[in-house]
């Protein structure tokens, strides 16, 4: 009887070291981000490069690969990912805010701010309001006075629903006061061949994106708090005359599920912002036009709580 | 004549291995179902990111060359399309495979693939600033008419019976509504959680094809002992050459149909199959014989879905707009090697190296496509003496692998397996699943584009928004063939229905 009372604390003890041994050793093998985007998007590529640095002693000491899991505007993704990834850390997932924080709070889904711990913020991109080539308008001032005289007749183009181009849309309409309607295309490139081929009258897109095609657009403003190192020329919403905020800028990072040990968020997001500061990484994104932007995981939690009271605010009228 | 300048770049030992070993790669993975073009190239881009510019976009061209052609070897082989492109392929490929002729039918579809993927890139090379404004005037409504014409092939497209067509493809179409819609920001028909993302193109391509096959097969291994075929084809290189390049209406028809659908934004080598497919239909002699193994099908969708490739990029590099679903996918192998697109990238100093060599590179692609291709086709035939109870498990194996890797996710495993149990039942009742799959891949062009068309016209002329889809030429264009081909549908069914 003693015997196996002794076994069995023997037992005990040499599991529960083997789980101390596992936490201290964390990670001693690759680690998974989930992508709730197919390959090739802006999310994916850009989710590749901030976590080209991983495997360097110094910062995660661990490869990382990239799982895809598309579907339902990201939904598919980053439920599986707040119900049945594993807690250990060695399943990540990318985020973009405020696509998720809107879905939760519109849609019944099984993620929200609560259940899931952010550990750093690699890239920001602002939504911008565009116009075509061949457009009539040349200032935010002269579409709203356009909108004045008809209202309803102005069109304005974005990626699908509750997404930031959406988000920056409803803050444009409330702000400015104007009656315009929002025309949800099938993704961000969708969104802007309805801009270029001049269906609609303009459009809030990714400001990565238009400023590639800068030869097939005017830019009339930024969506965000400053101009943009990328277009020091185009004036804030805010400067237009507009009270529109950051709310809408798509910022994207990595995150764990709620319930991964503390020390492992603890040790994620101390090196993470390094990984994202890395000097090879910083230069592909530069190349490759993803306007990058740091965070730390506190600057990030104030972030999420900041959007969510903001968003459940802005989207209270349309569920 | 700029594009001669860079074909030097192209001939190096290591951007030719990559060609070849793209190219093989493409024919090989396009065989495989669930490896579409689109997630095929999609794979490739992170594989391509420590390369330099033009050897990345060398190996993704020649991936998405080989890709489109190598669908159709399993559409021949076996009746599973490896790609939504082939399913026009695998109505008559497969019939001649049965008929013991499926080495001049493999060798009919890459020589037909070759001419019409070689027409495609010249259209590219030649022709890219007038169709870039032309591939603008495509807008919204244009869309929707687009997918109401194919609506109006579904009857007929591969049902003896128009009813049976119709009811098919009404059940394609309800399909298609499931999940998350992105115009009206809601999820429908969502019962359970494993439908949340809706029924993805090739989810249902495997189950309605790949599962009823192995059901097929396991069926006719309990049932009878099937003779092995003796015979696998007896025609040399030189008599199919000679048969194709005779068969000029459908080559052409099939390259043009090809080269403008691939123009089109958000139409892809699957509308250019199809249409090139029953527009050849209609004007052959062989009519009856369609369906049954008619070289001419093969000729026409195999021609279309190749020189699809080239024209889909003439959007993508002038105006960021993708011509088709992969070359959407393309834009960020483009974006991740700092390759902007825009109208000066084809004289800028720093990309126009990397583009002509791309694009000359395309070219060596399509050769390289038919030389793999054809001996690969000497080489194929073994497949059909596999005996039925080794193909089934293969087949099976297959097409749970492919499903998986779509999205990572085993709903649409269950969805896969779900369809295709239902699809065969349906096909002993006489059912096809040509119309079901052609009412997943329309349904949502046209329900969207009508959605936001509605919206865009109700901004402009409020009630009258209906004006919006019936003005403007290609509308009316639209309009004026769709009309045309319900009437001859209508004609077709009533004269057959009196000669029998």
């Amino acid at each position: 009887m003693k015997l196996m009372k002794i076994t069995k604390i023997a037992l005990l003890a040499a599991t529960s070291l083997m789980f101390m041994h596992a936490q201290a050793d964390y990670p001693d093998k690759p680690i998974g981000v989930m992508v709730a985007y197919g390959p090739g998007g802006a999310t994916d590529f850009q989710a590749r490069i901030a976590t080209l640095a991983s495997g360097k002693e110094a910062l995660i000491g661990q490869p990382i690969y990239i799982l895809n899991k598309p579907g339902a505007g990201g939904r598919t993704g980053w439920n599986w990912f707040a119900s049945e990834a594993s807690k250990d850390g060695y399943m990540l997932a990318a985020y973009n805010v405020p696509h998720f924080i809107a879905q939760s709070i519109v849609f019944d889904t099984a993620y929200n701010i609560n259940t899931l711990e952010p550990l750093g913020n690699w890239g920001a991109d602002p939504a911008v309001l565009i116009v075509g080539k061949d457009s009539p308008f040349n200032t935010v001032a002269d579409l709203l006075s356009h909108a004045d005289a008809n209202p309803g007749s102005v069109t304005i183009s974005g990626a699908g629903k509750f997404v930031g181009h959406h988000i920056a849309f409803l803050q444009f309409a409330k702000a400015s006061g104007k009656d315009l309607t929002y025309i949800p295309a099938k993704g961000g490139v969708d969104a802007l061949r309805l801009v270029k081929a001049g269906e609609v009258s303009a459009g809030f897109n990714n400001l990565s994106d238009s400023a590639r095609s800068a030869a097939d657009l005017k830019i009339l403003a930024v969506a965000d708090l400053t101009r943009h190192a990328y277009l020091p020329d185009v004036p804030t919403l805010m400067e237009s005359g507009v009270d529109v905020d950051d709310s809408s800028v798509n910022f994207r990072g990595l995150m764990v599920p709620a319930g991964t040990p503390q020390d492992v968020i603890d040790f994620l997001a101390s090196k993470t912002p390094d990984m994202f500061n890395d000097g090879k990484t910083q230069g592909k994104m530069k190349s490759t036009n993803s306007p990058a932007r740091v965070m730390t995981r506190d600057e990030v939690i104030a972030m999420w709580n900041e959007r969510q009271a903001y968003l459940t605010d802005l989207l209270a009228g349309l569920q | 004549m700029e594009f001669l300048d860079y074909f030097s770049n192209v001939f190096t030992f290591y951007h030719l291995a990559l060609l070849i070993g793209g190219t093989f790669a493409g024919i090989v993975l396009g065989a495989l179902p669930g490896l579409s073009p689109t997630m095929s190239v999609a794979l490739l881009i992170p594989f391509t990111f420590h390369m330099k510019p033009e050897s990345g976009l060398i190996l993704l061209g020649a991936m998405y060359t080989a890709t489109v052609a190598g669908g159709a070897i399993s559409a021949i082989l076996v009746n599973v399309p490896g790609a939504p492109a082939n399913i026009a392929t695998a109505m008559d490929g497969h019939q001649m495979a049965k008929k013991g002729l499926s080495r001049e039918a493999l060798h009919y579809c890459f020589m037909s693939s070759f001419v019409g993927g070689i027409f495609g890139v010249l259209i590219l090379i030649f022709f890219t600033p007038p169709l870039a404004r032309l591939s603008l005037e495509f807008g919204t409504t244009e869309l929707f008419w687009i997918a109401i014409l194919g609506i109006t092939i579904i009857a007929t497209i591969d049902s003896k019976s128009v009813v049976k067509g119709l009811l098919s493809g009404l059940f394609g179409l309800m399909l298609a509504t499931i999940g998350d819609n992105p115009v009206l920001g809601v999820e429908r028909f969502v019962f359970t959680d494993h439908l949340e993302g809706g029924v993805n193109i090739v989810v249902g391509l495997i189950g309605l094809f790949a599962m009823p096959q192995v059901l097929n097969l396991m069926e006719k291994y309990y049932s009878e002992k099937h003779p092995v075929l003796s015979t696998e084809g007896r025609s040399s290189l030189m008599q199919s050459f000679r048969y194709v390049f005779g068969k000029v209406k459908a080559l052409s028809i099939g390259s043009f149909i090809g080269s403008l659908v691939g123009i089109i934004p958000g139409a892809g080598g699957q509308i250019a199959g199809l249409v090139a497919y029953d527009q050849t239909k209609k004007v052959s002699k062989n009519q009856s014989n369609y369906g049954k193994g008619e070289p001419e099908g093969i000729i026409a969708a195999e021609s279309a879905n190749n020189s699809m490739v080239g024209p889909s990029l003439i959007p993508l590099l002038t105006l960021s707009i993708p011509g088709s679903p992969t070359a959407a996918v393309l834009l960020g192998g483009l974006l991740i090697h700092g390759i902007f697109p825009g109208h000066e990238i084809f004289v800028s100093e720093n990309t126009a190296p990397v583009v002509w060599t791309f694009i000359d590179s395309l070219i060596l692609a399509q050769i390289f496509m038919l030389i793999i291709g054809l001996f690969l086709s000497r080489h194929s035939g073994w497949i059909m003496k596999v005996p039925d109870n080794y193909m089934a498990v293969a087949i099976l194996v297959l097409a749970v692998f492919g499903t998986y890797s779509i999205g990572n996710s085993y709903s649409d495993v269950l969805i896969m397996v779900v369809l295709g149990t239902i699809m065969f039942f349906a096909s002993k009742a006489g059912f096809s699943a040509v119309p079901v799959v052609l009412g997943i891949i329309l349904g949502p062009i046209a329900e969207n584009n009508f959605l936001l068309g509605k919206l865009i016209g109700g901004a402009r002329y409020g009630d009258d928004w209906m004006i919006y889809f019936t003005t403007g030429t290609i509308n009316v264009t639209l309009i004026v063939i769709c009309i045309a081909s319900i009437t001859y549908g209508l004609y077709s069914n009533r004269k057959s229905k009196r000669s029998t």
